[in-house]
């Protein structure tokens, strides 16, 4: 399968399991999807459980709130995660609130769905990472897949998880994966492991990162498409570096970055996202506290940079293999 | 441009700030409010085509009349033991509210709100909705919780933040949480209950229940983005749920004008989207009920939903918080052309032999009394800033439905602080 008949996949195997799961969205119902992720579930599920929404973003997720405090699960959809924006106030103010104001009495159990990155030629509307805006947030959690088969997985446990939870698609590998190298053909999801995805039920926990390449040179954190990137620079460049993909932003797997980083004494953390205040800030600090008799060198983030998303200077302000290598220059100096 | 046509007689634009007719020191006369005669409104069935209930946006549904009759198509011919009720309810109400109004200048809470001359709207809803029909109320509608029996202790409890506050002390007093009443979570931030309550609607009537969902908004909110995606998506789904506007006129300091009533009502904002809207004497408890049961009777057939305008005056402060004398004239309440609701439900049982003053006056005595030993009661449990009345670590109870190991450790390094800090409560 490939990324997005994963995702279409899981939540199909959802809707089957739980009558409660509603699936919405703009043009998610009949046409299945600006992406085909929800291609056929209408069908399947009916109007009842599947349907297209008014193009009203603070609508949807505020619809979707109300519906989770009926009893029901909404997987709400926003077509680009640069159009998130309108639905803030419902996801910080309620949906992440809920469960706190309430005391208990009332909760969210949403899984908002959004294409996000870039890499795509999107310009400034279609290629945004939001994440941090939302890590920021108290009471939601944050997911980004990075292969078809944890999108399923994580779809999965996201969707069955009782808290709100923004599942961010990097859009640019929902058919294969990318290595960073946009001038040469890019793989099919086909052609890699991770797109064995089997067609039933599986999960994998939320807050679990994963270790997709061991090493002991230094570390590289990353999520999303950067995953791939990073992983192709760093095999590229001969560096036995350890390549975590994060897969859950928060919660945070800690242990699996401190173990490694203590072990490495490098640490190398790459987001698409722009740097002053993204995610990484918050991991460079979350390593620095925990591993700083351990770090040979300074914690280096390697990330967009603070400009909204260009549209023909895309390769430039993307964080590919030039960036990339340039920060492992400065990083194995002295090693 | 315009290409070569002189333009040289063009006359400068102006912008139009809206300004309320009375600030502080003026005289007051609402002689400009058209009160159209109770039982001047027709009542439509609620099958008839929509274009039909447009002429309701513009005009007042009222029933009780100048002599406190009750009159006309849309009278609900509530029984006797009904009216009583309702009035009983209204004046728990306000006797509930001045007595926390004086628990916050005592210094025994922080903060409160009144909903002086609104209790009509959320009390006769109350009346006309069925228990098990969702409430998603803003801020205003202590009434909905207060008519629907609601234990008032409970209510103080939150108020004063206390031991015994269900909220664990986590909310701003008053942004109640009664799951059990059908009174949904009242969030600080404005409007953003509308399109919940549409949700929950729809959820209601994808799974082919039979209940209900109904949510409150002040004027001055409608002017959110909520409001509009929340009638946007009513209207698309027909889902079952009614819509109040609780038109009092300010919204803090800023008159309805501000919201666009100067040029049109806020039933009237129904119109376009294609929902029926009613607009009601906010402060008639008969037009409130009446109305209330007409547009849940749409929304249980069908047809969809309703949105309801109440108009009526804010006869207090917006909060405890606020001074209404820095920013309109003192003579507003009184000169109010449509009058007290509880004066007017209480002349009407009055009128037609069910009720007399001595009866009501001994009952407003019971409810103060009553109110009396509930906040008594309450105060047992705690009031604000008498030492900690939730566990520390409580702070830290559902942000998450489990714990991840950040707050986990963000809670012990509370602990530690806490008790290094030689605080007293950290003691206990």
């Amino acid at each position: 399968m490939n990324m997005i008949q994963a995702i279409n996949s899981a939540m199909d195997v959802m809707m089957d399991r739980d009558p409660d799961i509603v699936v919405m969205g703009e043009d998610v119902g009949y046409f299945g999807g600006v992406f085909r992720a929800t291609a056929g579930l209408q069908a399947k599920y009916g109007k009842q459980r599947v349907f297209d929404t008014p193009i009203t973003e603070c609508g949807i997720i505020g619809v979707a709130v109300g519906m989770g405090a009926y009893g029901l699960r909404p997987v709400p959809e926003i077509q680009f995660a640069d159009y998130i924006y309108p639905a803030l106030d419902q996801l910080v103010s309620e949906a992440a609130r809920l469960r706190y104001r309430s005391n208990g009495e009332f909760t969210a159990p949403i899984t908002v769905r959004s294409p996000f990155g870039g890499g795509i030629f999107g310009g400034q509307t279609h290629s945004q990472s939001p994440e941090g805006i939302f890590t920021h947030v108290s009471g939601v959690k944050t997911v980004i897949p990075s292969t078809p088969y944890d999108a399923k997985g994580l779809l999965i446990a996201a969707i069955e998880d009782n808290d709100p939870t923004i599942f961010f698609e990097p859009k640019r590998i929902y058919n294969g994966p990318f290595d960073g190298h946009w001038d040469k053909p890019t793989q099919n999801w086909s052609q890699h492991p991770a797109g064995e995805v089997p067609t039933g039920y599986y999960k994998i926990d939320l807050g679990k990162a994963k270790i997709v390449r061991a090493g002991e040179a230094l570390t590289v954190l990353a999520y999303g498409t950067m995953v791939h990137v990073a992983l192709a620079v760093m095999t590229e460049a001969g560096v036995d570096a350890e390549v975590i993909d994060l897969r859950t932003l928060v919660p945070l797997d800690i242990e699996t970055i401190a173990a490694s980083v203590q072990k490495t004494g490098r640490c190398m953390i790459v987001h698409e996202a722009t740097r002053t205040s993204g995610f990484g800030a918050e991991l460079s600090a979350q390593v620095q506290e925990r591993c700083f008799y351990h770090l040979e060198a300074p914690i280096e983030r390697v990330t967009g940079f603070d400009t909204p998303y260009p549209h023909s200077l895309e390769w430039a302000y993307f964080p590919g293999p030039v960036r990339i290598g340039e920060a492992l220059k400065k990083i194995m100096k002295d090693a | 441009m315009a290409g070569d046509l002189p333009r040289a007689n063009l006359q400068p634009l102006t912008l139009h700030v809206p300004e309320p007719r009375f600030r502080p020191g003026d005289a007051v006369d609402f002689v400009d409010i058209d009160v159209p005669p109770a039982g001047s409104a027709p009542r439509p069935d609620t099958a008839d085509r929509p274009d039909s209930f447009a002429p309701l946006a513009y005009t007042l549904i009222r029933v009780l009349d100048d002599d406190g009759q009750a009159v006309g198509p849309w009278n609900p011919r509530l029984s006797p033991d009904a009216l009583r009720k309702m009035l009983r309810s209204m004046a728990l109400v306000r006797a509930f509210d001045e007595r926390m109004f004086r628990a916050q200048r005592q210094g025994k809470t922080s903060f409160y709100m009144k909903c002086t001359g609104e209790e009509a709207i959320a009390v006769a809803a109350a009346h006309a909705l069925d228990y098990e029909d969702m409430c998603f109320p803003s801020y205003r509608q202590q009434g909905l919780l207060i008519a629907r029996g609601w234990s008032l202790v409970d209510m103080m409890n939150q108020i004063y933040s206390n031991k015994g506050d269900r909220l664990q002390g986590k909310q701003l007093p008053i942004m109640y949480s009664v799951k059990e009443a059908g009174f949904f979570s009242i969030s600080g931030n404005l409007t953003t209950q509308y399109p919940q309550a549409v949700g929950w609607a729809m959820a209601s009537a994808a799974k082919g229940d039979t209940r209900i969902a109904a949510t409150w908004c002040g004027e001055g909110s409608t002017a959110e983005g909520d409001f509009h995606s929340a009638c946007t998506f009513a209207s698309v789904y027909r889902a079952p749920v009614i819509f109040n506007v609780v038109n009092n006129q300010w919204a803090i300091s800023s008159f309805s004008g501000f919201a666009g009533a100067e040029s049109t009502t806020f039933a009237a904002r129904a119109i376009g989207y294609g929902i029926a809207g009613l607009r009601v004497d906010g402060n008639d408890a008969l037009a409130v009920y009446a109305a209330t049961a007409w547009a849940a009777e749409r929304a249980r057939t069908n047809q969809g939903p309703t949105l309801i305008e109440h108009f009526t005056y804010r006869a207090e402060g917006h909060s405890t918080s606020d001074d209404p004398g820095q920013y309109r004239s003192a003579g507003e309440p009184n000169a109010w052309p449509l009058g007290d609701p509880i004066k007017r439900l209480r002349d009407h049982l009055i009128a037609i032999g069910e009720w007399d003053e001595e009866r009501h006056a001994a009952q407003d005595l019971e409810l103060a009394e009553m109110v009396k030993a509930a906040q008594k009661e309450a105060e047992k449990n705690g009031i604000l800033g008498h030492g900690l009345h939730q566990p520390l670590d409580s702070l830290f109870d559902g942000v998450f439905e489990e714990m991840p190991w950040h707050l986990r450790e963000q809670q012990a390094q509370m602990i530690a602080e806490e008790t290094a800090s030689g605080r007293p409560w950290a003691l206990k």
